[in-house]
């Protein structure tokens, strides 16, 4: 019974999967826009294991991780400075809502101005989109940190730098790792976008770009399920991540 | 647990002159508190006996959690001053215990840090703080597995871990503010018995804000009834059963007629309005 509720997440692909077989099976689609799942996935395999998508892959992961690793750096910090005092978090809050209400994409003409063609370009526009996401996590999560428990440390005679280590950092860490997942979801579109259009000649968005250029229907194919397996594997790597260490998290 | 010194103790180390023990432990002068609709204490004076444990009982919103809010140094006062035996709150040790423990209680510490936080607070080594809670675990014979998480133990249990929290200083005064409403009838039985316990081992004075007149009769020294706002002393009715008292005491005639005095007061104070 068990084992049946957790296989049920494969009947959705199962079924996806079905349907793309038949629908290039009875040629409803031109196979040359849609190619078959089995020469599909033999593209991104080979790909994967010694091709150039490997590469790219990789390249992807490394700008995403460092930006967003960037932005958590300056982010989390800065959040917990801002959300320990409600009136320093709302004097501020305007301008952190309106940037983070700007598209990402729009920043990069500046950030080409400021940084040039090249990798500090991508990783500095996905840090910044990340670092407000995540900044406003973190803030939100300090300022809602639960008024008993600060109250409790009070009382027991915490200093305020103690209250803000013991209690509202920890209260902060599951809004911290909401920000965190959206943060990294965020930095990942940045990355491949910048990848497909600002003069770069590798990454995954370069993949599928080219691919596309080139009509090499299979490997674009193979080059979105990289990228959508990337975003999936890092959200879930936060959650495991998140599991661990925020054990507490909805008790 | 600071246990109550002898008369004849020497001068202990904070400098305090503990020989005038039958003085009031707190003497609370001239409080006043106003939020913007309602004055709540209005030039309140009241002096809080030394070892004895004190219900606060009154009509709803009378300013009971507000009193001992401002005794604790939650609440700032308008105007007026509490000592305990003529100190400001910063020098006296004390513990309080909040309604909802499923908030007071840290949920990312083991039910042991959490006892043992306050300690860490005060720079105690962590052998000396290990050997501190299993003192106080075995004084008050406690069977609940402190090495889980707050959130594995029935609320009865993490109340329990709150209160032990608040006496691992050795208070020498204990605030609860109805430390017992959120718990199911069966496990405010036990955690009333649990809280008698503690008191008949400690003698640390207890002030226990209290809905349940019941509750507020049956664990204590003396009932502080208040009027609705701005509150007054409406009385301070003495009930001195000797302890331990158990479910027998609720069926004495000593005990059904300081809790019938007190209903009658608490009515009349309600019909008053
Ligand atoms: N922070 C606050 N702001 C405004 N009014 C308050 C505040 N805290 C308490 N009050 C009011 O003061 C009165 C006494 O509150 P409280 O001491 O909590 O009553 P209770 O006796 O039920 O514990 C209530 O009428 C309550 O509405
Ligand atoms: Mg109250």
């Amino acid at each position: 019974m068990m084992k049946s509720r957790a296989l049920l997440p494969l009947v959705g692909v199962a079924i996806l999967l079905g349907i793309w077989a038949i629908v290039n099976g009875l040629k409803l689609v031109d196979p040359v826009l849609l190619p078959s799942p089995l020469s599909t996935f033999h593209t991104l395999w080979q790909g994967m294991i010694g091709g150039k998508l490997g590469a790219d892959f990789l390249k992807t992961v490394a700008r995403t991780v460092s930006s967003t690793a960037i932005a958590a750096v300056i982010a989390i910090p800065l959040g917990i400075l801002l959300g320990s005092s409600e009136k320093v978090y709302r004097s501020v809050e305007f301008l952190i809502d309106f940037f983070r209400s700007t598209p990402a994409s729009a920043m990069f003409p500046l950030f080409l101005v400021l940084f040039g063609v090249g990798d500090r370009t991508k990783i500095s526009v996905a840090a910044f989109g990340a670092a407000l996401v995540i900044l406003f996590n973190v803030a939100y999560g300090v300022m809602n940190a639960r008024k008993t428990r600060l109250l409790a440390a009070k009382v027991m005679g915490a200093s305020r730098s103690r209250v803000l280590f013991d209690v509202m950092l920890k209260e902060s860490l599951p809004q911290t790792f909401v920000g965190l997942r959206n943060g990294v979801s965020l930095a990942l579109v940045i990355i491949v976008v910048a990848e497909m259009f600002i003069g770069s000649t590798d990454g995954l968005g370069q993949r599928v770009f080219e691919a596309q250029q080139l009509f090499d229907m299979p490997g674009m194919y193979a080059a979105i399920f990289a990228a959508g397996a990337l975003g999936y594997t890092l959200n879930l790597l936060f959650l495991v991540i998140e599991r661990r260490f925020v054990h507490w998290a909805g008790r | 647990m600071t246990r109550p010194a002898p008369r004849t103790a020497a001068k202990p180390a904070d400098g305090f002159d503990y020989s005038h023990r039958t003085a009031p432990h707190v003497t609370i002068r001239g409080l006043c508190k106003r939020y913007t609709d309602a004055t709540i204490y209005d030039h309140f004076d009241f002096d809080i006996p030394r070892g004895k444990l004190i219900s606060v009982f009154g009509p709803n919103g009378c300013g009971k959690s507000t009193l001992i809010n401002m005794i604790a140094g939650l609440v700032p006062p308008d105007a007026g001053e509490v000592l305990f035996d003529g100190r400001p709150l910063s020098r006296v040790k004390f513990g309080y215990v909040f309604q909802n423990y499923r908030e007071a209680l840290f949920p990312w510490l083991p039910a042991f840090d959490n006892i043992a936080y306050p300690l860490k607070l005060m720079g105690v080594s962590k052998p000396q703080r290990k050997a501190r809670v299993e003192r106080l675990i075995e004084r008050l014979g406690v069977k609940i597995d402190l090495a889980l998480y707050p959130y594995y133990l029935s609320g009865g249990q993490q109340q329990l871990v709150s209160i032990m929290r608040a006496l691992i200083v050795e208070p020498e005064m204990l605030f609860l503010d109805e430390p017992f409403s959120a718990l199911d009838y069966e496990m405010t039985l036990f955690m009333r018995d649990q809280l008698q316990r503690v008191f008949i081992e400690t003698s640390t004075t207890m002030v226990l804000v209290s809905h349940d007149l019941e509750e507020a009769v049956y664990l204590s020294d003396y009932v502080l009834l208040l009027s609705r706002h701005p509150a007054r002393v409406v009385e301070f009715v003495s009930y001195d059963a000797p302890r331990p008292r158990t479910d027998k005491t609720l069926s004495e005639p000593g005990f059904i007629a300081t809790k019938a005095h007190c209903l009658k007061l608490f009515q009349r104070e309600v019909k008053r309005a």
